[in-house]
């Protein structure tokens, strides 16, 4: 019952926004509907805590302790930037640069997309996730292009062409899958729920699976925006609203992973080697290397932002690759802490480029004089998102570092390397645009900075200590896929 | 009719949507791009209907029903409908130069057929042959979208590619799921109205389909 709440509330919020989003009221109606998702997805993480593993709806529908937590960290960041996106969205069209149609679309848009992300994490059948993907894609290639202007219209169309793209590589892999599933399991709908699959995956015919995980990881990969197929990411992140980056860097890039990492544990029990491991570890180190290098050439403060999502993502995808119980848990760790952080960073980001008026980094200048909020969040998120103790992004990267010295030596250098160079171009930056004289202007509706802090200080708190029943719950996570 | 006949026709169907995906990687003309990407739905559509009723797998009647009526009617119905209001021009230029691009296709051909050989070694099905011809026209026209700069022909390549996508899974394992299935058309149903509206705010701002415009985000 608790799944059919998660996913009902964000889809009658999309239908009823659809109606109302340009209403005065409609801001409080989208954090409403997204506090809603909110306690419904804590009483169903509540229920598989006590409760274990359970399926719904003839097994069309399946949590356990890895989704769960994707279910928590989704609804709770989808919350927090309905929050942000009430006061940001007003300034937007009080600076003119939003119509209220244009803010009934992305009212309605972004519930679907809470949806979508929600459906794919939820579902059971590998084919129903890939066409939660798909729609994720589509509803957020409106989002992207809402304002219309020509740079944000050819991000949209990039977006739609290379994930469309990306993502018809994925529907391949998912038919290849079901084609090997189809000879052990019985043709018809059962063949491609994952937990039918986990039970056989060691009579799967390894040659086809193989075969289905490069075509998964290139696609689902395009989505994560693992290099090369990064391309997107980028332009997207820097002309879409902020709230929508928020959601893209803190929400949609852990989904794709989320299905890249089920796909990975079929291959794994079909192979019995290290295959699926292996590519993704080459994925992974290769995105961590090419955005850091990347960093160092940005100008626009959300593209560099979005460039160290891609080597955030790809720092991931290396530590799910390397596998066994300490990287897997580690990886997890960094897919909430990131997720969390980085969502942060893009709301003081957001109110900073309306201060300036710009989003160019030479032209934001001394923040912390102007709104010490705002300099400080972007500040301490900044801190937080390049490693520093005691934040808890410090305390995965460590993991994962030392994970990958003791088992993989060779790829050391490449990830101290690269995360060096991301600390001095992004720290660079960061510190001139908030020290210093001022440039802005004052804001039309007061800035909110709850959610900066709300989400820093969780992301302070799981680098000093995880509370047991969250370390518990990895650990289950780990015992599944690891 | 005798198996030896059914699988006949199937290799004779599944030749023909080889030669139609060549035809629109050679078309220069809009509107025959998409009067062929309605004969490619229609041929898509017959052969899922032989199959049906070869491997008397009858969910496989409603794919084909399905892709009767999304692919051959409202699709192209929706294309001719954007284009006439939009005002395209007829012609299209292509970047890379035709005999070239005919070239580059029958490499991808001989590729795709090298990589599906061992699969269809392995599967049970009537189709097995044909899932080189699946993967060649998936490769096709993905090829086909690389190499045309406006936005109407590159749309029409990625329906072409969802085309193919259909008739490997088809080939196959007779079919995906059909919730799956059902959720593939629905999404290929919103994506094509939200690219409708899409090419009204694209042209609106630059005055052209043409995604030559489209170049200024690039890392400096």
């Amino acid at each position: 019952m608790e799944i059919l709440w998660v996913l009902v509330i964000p889809l009658a919020g999309g239908l009823l926004l659809a109606l109302y989003g340009h209403r005065r009221f409609a801001p409080e109606l989208n954090s409403a509907m997204s506090l809603g998702t909110l306690i419904a997805a804590g009483v169903l993480t509540v229920r598989v805590i006590t409760g274990g593993p359970f399926s719904f709806f003839e097994e069309q529908f399946f949590v356990d302790s890895f989704n769960v937590f994707l279910v928590a960290l989704t609804a709770f960041v989808g919350f927090t930037t309905a929050l942000f996106s009430r006061p940001y969205m007003r300034i937007e069209q009080h600076h003119g640069k939003l119509t209220a149609n244009m803010l009934r679309l992305y009212h309605a848009m972004y519930q679907l997309f809470s949806f979508t992300m929600l459906l794919a994490l939820l579902t059971n059948n590998l084919g129903i996730l890939w066409v939660a993907m798909e729609a994720a894609t589509l509803t957020t290639v409106l989002l992207v292009s809402l304002y219309r202007t020509p740079a944000s219209l050819e991000a949209a169309w990039k977006y739609f062409i290379l994930c469309g793209v990306g993502i018809a590589q994925a529907l391949f892999g998912t038919i290849l899958l079901y084609f090997a599933a189809e000879k052990v399991l019985g043709a018809g709908g059962n063949a491609l729920l994952w937990t039918h699959l986990n039970a056989v995956k060691m009579q799967l015919e390894p040659t086809v699976l193989s075969l289905a995980f490069v075509f998964l990881l290139v696609g689902y990969g395009t989505k994560v925006g693992l290099a090369p197929l990064h391309n997107w990411l980028p332009d997207a992140h820097a002309e879409g609203p902020t709230p929508v980056s928020a959601v893209l860097s803190g929400l949609l890039l852990n989904v794709a992973l989320y299905a890249v990492v089920r796909s990975k544990v079929l291959v794994d029990g079909a192979l019995g080697s290290h295959f699926a491991g292996n590519l993704m570890m080459g994925f992974g180190l290769l995105s961590v290397v090419m955005a850091a290098f990347f960093l160092l050439r940005q100008k626009d403060i959300k593209r560099l932002f979005a460039y160290s999502s891609i080597e955030h993502m790809g720092l991931m995808t290396f530590a799910f690759g390397m596998g066994g119980a300490v990287a897997t848990f580690a990886g997890m760790l960094h897919m909430t802490v990131h997720s969390l952080t980085k969502s942060a960073i893009f709301f003081a980001v957001g109110h900073a480029t309306q201060k300036s008026g710009t989003q160019v980094m030479e032209h934001i200048r001394g923040l912390i004089k102007t709104n010490p909020t705002i300099g400080w969040g972007l500040t301490l998120g900044t801190l937080a998102i390049l490693g520093m103790p005691p934040f808890g992004v410090f305390a995965s990267e460590f993991l994962i570092l030392t994970t990958a010295m003791h088992a993989y030596p060779w790829t050391t250098p490449f990830l101290l390397v690269a995360l060096g160079v991301a600390f001095a171009a992004i720290f660079s930056r960061v510190q001139t645009m908030v020290f210093g004289a001022s440039s802005g202007q004052r804001l039309p509706h007061p800035p909110a900075l709850l959610p900066v802090f709300a989400h820093l200080g969780l992301v302070l708190m799981l680098g000093l200590y995880i509370p047991p029943y969250l370390s518990d719950w990895y650990r289950q996570a780990v015992a599944l896929i690891g | 009719m005798t198996t030896p006949i059914i699988g006949q026709v199937i290799n004779l169907l599944a030749s023909l949507l080889l030669l139609i995906a060549f035809a629109m990687l050679s078309q220069r003309r809009i509107l025959s791009l998409i009067n062929l990407f309605a004969l490619q739905g229609l041929v898509l559509s017959v052969s899922t209907a032989v199959v049906a009723y070869s491997s008397s797998q009858h969910h496989l009647y409603y794919s084909a029903a399905l892709t009767l009526i999304l692919k051959v009617l409202i699709l192209p119905s929706i294309l001719h409908r954007l284009i006439r209001k939009l005002n395209v021009k007829w012609d299209v230029e292509t970047l890379l130069n035709i005999p070239i691009t005919m070239l580059l296709g029958i490499v991808l051909v001989i590729f795709a057929f090298n990589l599906a050989a061992p699969i269809s070694q392995m599967a049970s099905t009537i189709t097995k042959g044909t899932l080189g011809i699946a993967m060649a026209s998936v490769l096709l026209s993905f090829l086909m979208m690389i190499t045309r700069s406006k936005a109407v022909p590159q749309v029409i390549g990625f329906l072409a590619m969802e085309n193919g996508l259909f008739f490997a899974a088809t080939s196959a394992t007779y079919g995906m799921p059909m919730v799956v299935e059902l959720g593939i058309a629905l999404d290929v149903l919103v994506g094509m109205f939200i690219l409708g509206i899409f090419f009204f705010h694209i042209r609106e701002t630059f005055d052209s389909l043409d995604l030559q415009h489209m170049e200024k985000l690039k890392e400096d």
